[in-house]
This record gives C-alpha cells, sequence and structure tokens, in this order.
C-alpha cells in the first residue's frame, strides 16, 4: 500500500488564478485553487451562479484555466448533461479526436445545489451522465448576503432567521444531501474538507477516474457569513471535524470509508463558540446540536461496521 | 426533389430535424409538441439519426443542457409549447446573449389558466423579447423547411443567435399534408455544419457566462442588438439560395390579395391560409381586399410591411394572444402600429382579438373582420376603436 498523500505531494502548477474578488479567507477558494489541481488539464467546468463564479469571472478576467461555462443559478447540472452528451456524441461522429478524454464537472454553493437546483442535480444523477458535482456548502445564500438555504444548519444565525424576540435563528435541520445522491444509486459520494486537501485531492481525482454520476459535498467555511476572523478558516474547518460537526467520508458502490477518522470528539460548543453565527444559542440548544452530531455520528459508525468516530471526551 | 410524402406537422418538423443531421436532443413532454420528440427518439432508436438525446426533467433543463451541448460544440434540437416555452423564458435569454446557435421549434399553445392545451399564440408572444430569430409557418410543409433554414441562419458567423420555428398546435403539428421531403444530403449542403462560434475546448480554454459589470455589460448587448439586425439580411440571402435549391419562394412576409388593396388584413400561422381561402372563394377576386403573412416575427421586417401598407385605407391585425392592460393588446397589432408610426405610414389600424386557446378562427369570422375594415376604411382615424374586437367570443 502507498504512503498517505501529503501536502508536498500536491502539483505544484496552479490552475486557479489569482486575482479574483473572493473575501480573504474564503473557503471555497481554498477548495477551487484544490479541486482544479486535482481535475484533468480536459476537464469542462459548469459552474453555478454564486459566490465563485461572480467572483472568479469578471469580464474580461477569469480565474479559469478550465473550459469554464455559466448558464444561471439552478442549472449547473443541466448545462453539464448537455455539454457531457454532446462531447459523448461529437466523438462518436468523429468531431472530436478519438483518443481525448474530456471529462466534465460542475460546481455548486449549496444554494444552487440543495434548493433551486436540486431537480436538475436528480436529473443529472438519475441519468447517469459521467460527471462529477461538486457543491462547496457554506450553509446560506452568502452572495446575496447570507440568507437562510435548505443547508443552514439548526441554530445559525442569518438574515432570514434572525434573533429577536419570537425567532432564535434557523430552527430546522439541514437537509442531507448525501443521502439524496445515494437515493440516486450513484457509484460515488464523498465529502471533503479544506483543512484536509491530501484527503480533498485524492477523492477528486478518484471521483474523477469512476464513470457515471459522482457527488462530492465540500465544506466551506464563510468569514462574512459565519462571522469569523479570516484567520480562523482553517481552525474552523479543522473543528468541525474533530467535533463530528463534519466528517471526513466517501462511499464507493455502497461501501463507506471514514477518510479522517476521530478517536475522541470534542464537543461541539468547541466548534460553535469560534462563530458569530451560532453566539446566541442557549445551552439547550447546544445540547439539541450536540444530539443532532451525537446521532450523524452513531449513524456513520454503523454504516463503517466499527467506531471510526469516538466518544466526546470529557 | 425529395420524395412526397403524408405528414403531420409534427413529424415533418421530425424529419427536418433528421436530415439537419443533429448531435443533441434535449427536450421534454408536452402537448402538442410531443409527437416530435417521440419521432425523433424512433429515428435514434432505430438507428437512422447519430444524435444523443437527453431525457431532461424539466424544459427549464431542456434548454439549459441546449446550452451546455452547443457550448460544447454540438448541432442541438430542442421543442416545446406552452408552459414549457414560459418555464425556458429565463434560459432563453441566456441562449441568446451567449449567441449560441440552437434550433428550438414551438407547437403554439395557449397558456395556463384556465389549463388549456388548444392551440393559439400565446407562448410564441410571451417570448418574443429574449433576443431570438423567430419564425412562424403557416402549413407543414413550411414547418419542415423552416427547421432547415433556421439551422442555416443561426450558425451564420455573423448572427450566432438561437431561433425558434413554430406551427400551430393540432391546426398543424396532428394534421396530415403532403410534404416534399429535404433528404440529408441537401439538408447538409444547404446548412452544412460548421464551427462558426466558440466552444469548450480544453485545447484553447474560454470562459463562457462571464459577468459583465457595468463597464462592459452595455458592449454585450450592444452588439447582440447588431447581431440580430443582421439575421435580416441572412434570412433574405438563405431564403433565396433556399429557392434556388428547393424551389420554394419563403419571405418575411408574403402578400396575397387584390395588387392595389384598400383593405388588409395582417396574420401569421394556419389562419393565414384561411384568409387567403376566404378571400379567393367567398369575397371574389375583384374586392379590393389582402392579406399579408408576417413568417419573420424577430427581427419584425418592418420595411417589407410599409412597402405592403402603403397607400392601404386600413390595415386589420388579427391577434391570436392578448395582452391585458397593454396600450395594444393584440402584440402583433402593436408592432404594426409602430412600425406604421415610425415610417411615417398613415394607414389606420383595427385590432382583432380572435380565436384564444384553439378556437377555431372561421371564414365566418374572417368576413366579420373585413366587413368591419371596410365600414370603417374612410372613417378619420378619431372615430375608429380604441380597444381590440373580439371577434367570436361570447360576450
Amino acid at each position: 500500500m502507498s504512503r498517505a498523500l501529503t501536502i508536498r505531494d500536491l502539483p505544484r502548477e496552479e490552475r486557479f488564478a489569482p486575482g479574483h474578488r473572493m473575501c480573504q479567507g474564503c473557503g471555497a477558494a481554498i477548495l477551487m485553487r484544490h479541486i482544479t489541481k486535482a481535475l484533468p488539464k480536459d476537464t469542462i467546468i459548469v459552474q453555478a451562479t454564486g459566490c465563485v463564479e461572480v467572483t472568479t469571472t469578471l469580464y474580461p478576467e477569469t480565474s479559469w484555466m478550465n473550459p469554464w461555462l455559466h448558464i444561471a443559478f439552478e442549472n449547473a447540472a443541466a448545462g453539464a448533461s448537455g455539454v457531457e452528451a454532446a462531447i459523448k456524441v461529437l466523438k462518436k461522429k468523429g468531431q472530436l479526436p478519438p483518443g481525448k478524454e474530456v471529462r466534465v464537472v460542475a460546481i455548486g454553493g449549496d444554494g444552487g445545489t440543495f434548493d433551486i437546483g436540486i431537480q436538475a442535480l436528480s436529473g443529472m444523477l438519475e441519468r447517469g451522465h459521467d460527471i462529477l458535482y461538486i457543491v462547496y456548502d457554506n450553509e446560506a445564500y452568502m452572495n446575496t448576503g447570507i440568507q437562510r438555504s435548505g443547508a443552514t444548519p439548526f441554530g445559525a444565525w442569518t438574515t432570514t432567521t434572525p434573533v429577536g424576540k419570537v425567532w432564535h435563528g434557523e430552527w430546522r435541520r439541514k437537509k442531507d444531501i448525501i443521502g439524496i445522491a445515494l437515493a440516486h444509486r450513484v457509484p460515488y459520494v464523498a465529502t471533503v474538507n479544506p483543512a484536509y486537501l491530501p484527503d480533498l485531492y485524492a477523492k477528486v481525482s478518484k471521483a474523477m477516474s469512476i464513470k457515471g454520476p459522482k457527488l462530492i459535498h465540500a465544506f466551506s467555511p464563510c468569514v462574512p457569513g459565519w462571522r469569523y476572523e479570516p484567520a480562523l478558516t482553517i481552525t474552523i474547518a479543522k473543528m468541525a471535524v474533530q467535533t463530528g460537526m463534519w466528517i471526513n467520508y466517501e462511499i464507493e458502490n455502497g461501501v463507506l470509508n471514514v477518510t479522517t477518522p476521530v478517536p475522541k470528539r470534542k464537543p461541539v460548543r468547541e466548534y460553535l463558540k469560534l462563530q458569530g453565527r451560532f453566539r446566541h444559542l442557549t445551552d439547550e440548544e447546544i445540547n439539541t446540536i450536540q444530539k443532532f452530531v451525537d446521532e450523524q455520528v452513531a449513524y456513520i459508525n454503523k454504516l463503517a461496521g466499527k467506531e471510526v468516530i469516538g466518544p466526546v471526551e470529557a | 426533389m425529395g420524395k412526397i410524402v403524408p405528414l403531420s406537422g409534427n413529424s415533418a418538423v421530425a424529419y427536418a430535424v433528421k436530415s439537419a443531421d443533429v448531435d443533441v436532443i434535449s427536450a421534454y413532454p408536452i402537448t402538442p409538441q410531443t409527437t416530435i420528440v417521440e419521432k425523433l427518439a424512433e429515428f435514434i432508436a432505430n438507428g437512422e439519426l447519430d444524435a444523443e438525446m437527453i431525457h431532461v426533467e424539466s424544459e427549464h433543463s431542456a434548454l439549459s443542457a441546449a446550452v451546455g451541448a452547443s457550448a460544447a460544440g454540438a448541432r442541438v434540437y430542442t421543442a416545446s409549447s406552452s408552459q414549457g416555452i414560459v418555464l425556458m423564458y429565463e434560459i432563453m435569454f441566456i441562449a441568446s446573449s451567449l449567441r449560441l446557435p440552437i434550433v428550438m421549434t414551438i407547437a403554439a399553445r395557449a397558456l395556463s389558466a384556465p389549463i388549456n392545451i388548444w392551440n393559439d399564440h400565446s407562448d410564441f408572444m410571451a417570448v418574443s423579447d429574449t433576443g431570438w430569430v423567430m419564425m412562424m409557418a403557416e402549413n407543414n410543409q413550411e414547418a419542415h423547411d423552416d427547421v432547415i433554414l433556421a439551422y442555416r441562419i443561426a450558425e451564420d458567423p455573423e448572427v450566432l443567435l438561437p431561433v425558434a420555428t413554430a406551427l400551430d398546435g393540432y391546426f398543424m403539428t396532428h394534421t396530415i399534408e403532403p410534404i416534399d421531403l429535404i433528404e440529408r444530403e441537401d439538408a447538409l449542403s444547404f446548412a452544412p455544419k460548421r464551427k462558426t462560434w466558440f466552444t469548450l475546448d480544453p485545447d484553447k480554454p474560454v470562459t463562457i457566462g462571464a459577468l459583465g459589470d457595468p463597464q462592459w455589460y452595455f458592449e454585450f448587448k450592444r452588439q447582440q442588438y447588431e447581431a440580430m439586425k443582421k439575421s435580416r439580411e441572412v434570412f433574405e440571402k438563405s431564403v433565396d439560395e433556399f429557392a434556388k435549391v428547393f424551389g420554394r419562394r419563403y419571405g418575411a412576409v408574403e402578400y396575397f390579395g387584390d395588387e392595389n388593396p384598400e383593405v388588409v388584413l395582417v396574420a401569421m400561422g394556419h389562419v393565414v391560409g384561411n384568409i387567403k381561402a376566404y378571400l379567393s372563394r367567398v369575397r371574389g377576386k375583384d374586392s379590393r381586399a389582402g392579406v399579408l403573412k408576417i413568417k419573420l416575427y424577430r427581427p419584425f421586417p418592418e420595411d417589407l410591411i410599409v412597402k405592403y401598407l402603403e397607400g392601404v385605407k386600413i390595415v386589420g391585425v388579427v391577434d391570436r394572444a392578448l395582452v391585458p392592460g397593454s396600450a395594444s393588446p393584440g402584440p402583433l397589432h402593436s408592432e404594426i402600429v409602430a412600425t406604421l408610426r415610425k415610417h411615417g405610414v398613415d394607414a389606420k389600424t383595427l385590432s382583432f382579438v380572435s380565436g384564444l386557446g384553439g378556437r377555431p378562427v372561421t371564414h365566418e369570422h374572417i368576413g366579420v373582420m373585413f366587413s368591419k375594415l371596410s365600414e370603417l376604411k374612410d372613417k378619420p382615424a378619431s372615430e375608429l376603436p380604441k380597444e381590440p374586437l373580439f371577434i367570436g367570443v361570447r360576450e
């Protein structure tokens, strides 16, 4: 067995140009930089409207060295389906060189994926297109100014779930996008996190080696939306894993593999207290979140068939 | 010359799509369009057409996938009707602004509510501001030919705009007429597959669909406007060559009737045929009346409209769509009034709204329209009705 990848093993070549307008400390910027390193060069990227799209393609500049297409908010998966179908038929009809392996990746935020793009995503997954869909999840509509989405976690403050006398932040639980993808019997799903870049690199590379529809769910800390200092992005991303708020895993043909085991978990309070969006939470609400995380950890351990994520340390 | 076969309007369209050797078809079922895509699926299933069919989950995705496929360099086709067309509305603007030569058939149908699967022009008119070149056929042969014309115009390097070709739901889509088929070889020699637009090529990567801020957005729109204008010249060249090759001549507008008319009805789609028949059989050749068919709706062929309507006393415009609250609730009437006013033509106009939701526009209705025109032709404009005349409705 080969040794585990380290950050030094990742390609030096940059495929995501600097000079874009993303925020300092943006989790999605780190994600895009390293996703593009892992993609084969002959990969076409189809992007949904969102933070990454508006900040990386301000005409006449672009950060993208791959062929790149943006159509609208809710249809990255549909647009990518069209690109993939075109490549397939053009190759068959001899209009593209037969040896040329052109691959397709769709990228969207949580709003463009969990909510407005869910129908197009479902269609893409169900039809079996050879496309990797990557959702960078910053847990709200950040591009329009922090409105809640179907990916906003319980308790989070957003501008449309404000904290007032009656409301106390988001009162519903986050949608299970991996579960939705799995319901389409896709060959590969994975979660990635910008604090674990070799893991991210390995998963994107593996996804690109598998034929058929794939989904990668990427944890994407957001400085203005989550209310923290830009320097804390990686600290928060790491703390999410250490508390079990986020679990790095992959499911390949139904087999689950937790890629970042956590023998002893930290209490979720450690993750929540780093972010202004959770500052209003009561002990009771924090206990509720802890309970949700315990449930998810138990579920993942059950699928793994062993305790890969341990108990909360005392 | 191809062979002559009896075909429904939808089959006629499907045969043309096959002859155009499209690469990607992306469509969603909706009445009365569905049988176009069914026929195309049959062609692919039988190996008669080598294309990818994307069985999308909505019309919104149908056009989104068409945009993706076109951006990847494929010749693409889609078709829809009614609610499906207006579900595509958002992406129709994007397809034209990204300058992608997609061809779509609109099997024209009324819009809900009440839900109604029958023919009028509500869907066609609802998307007439989306930057697409738009044509409407009068008969099935024309619907067949329009598809081939559409690819030629759309993919012209001076145009690069999507083209919508329309035919009336049921009255044409499900009605059988003899069709002189354009064979693949002839279609591809008339509308050859050329890579005239920027595509997503890994060897020459481009960013398509960038953010255009106030520094640039306006210039994009200005260029798009020029492309639409240019499409008119390309249309004229294309129909000229089409006539030479296939022996059928189409015009952006087509006039039928008296050489020096006092009254003219302006109409679109299959109703034009009804009006022609009325003029020939009922009204008689000696009456000073005619019908002007608008085939090309975008770009609106103002010059030809002026040419035919100059000197006419009164023009009746038959609209099969209704825009409540508009200064001119008939959208075609609105275009005609703007054209006449802009070019200083003082023909009076009268707006007729008729045949909504599949109600036939009969010779009786057409008779009422011509009678109204004759009755009002010598009245001063100030005495003309200011509201549309609804023909064939229970008041």
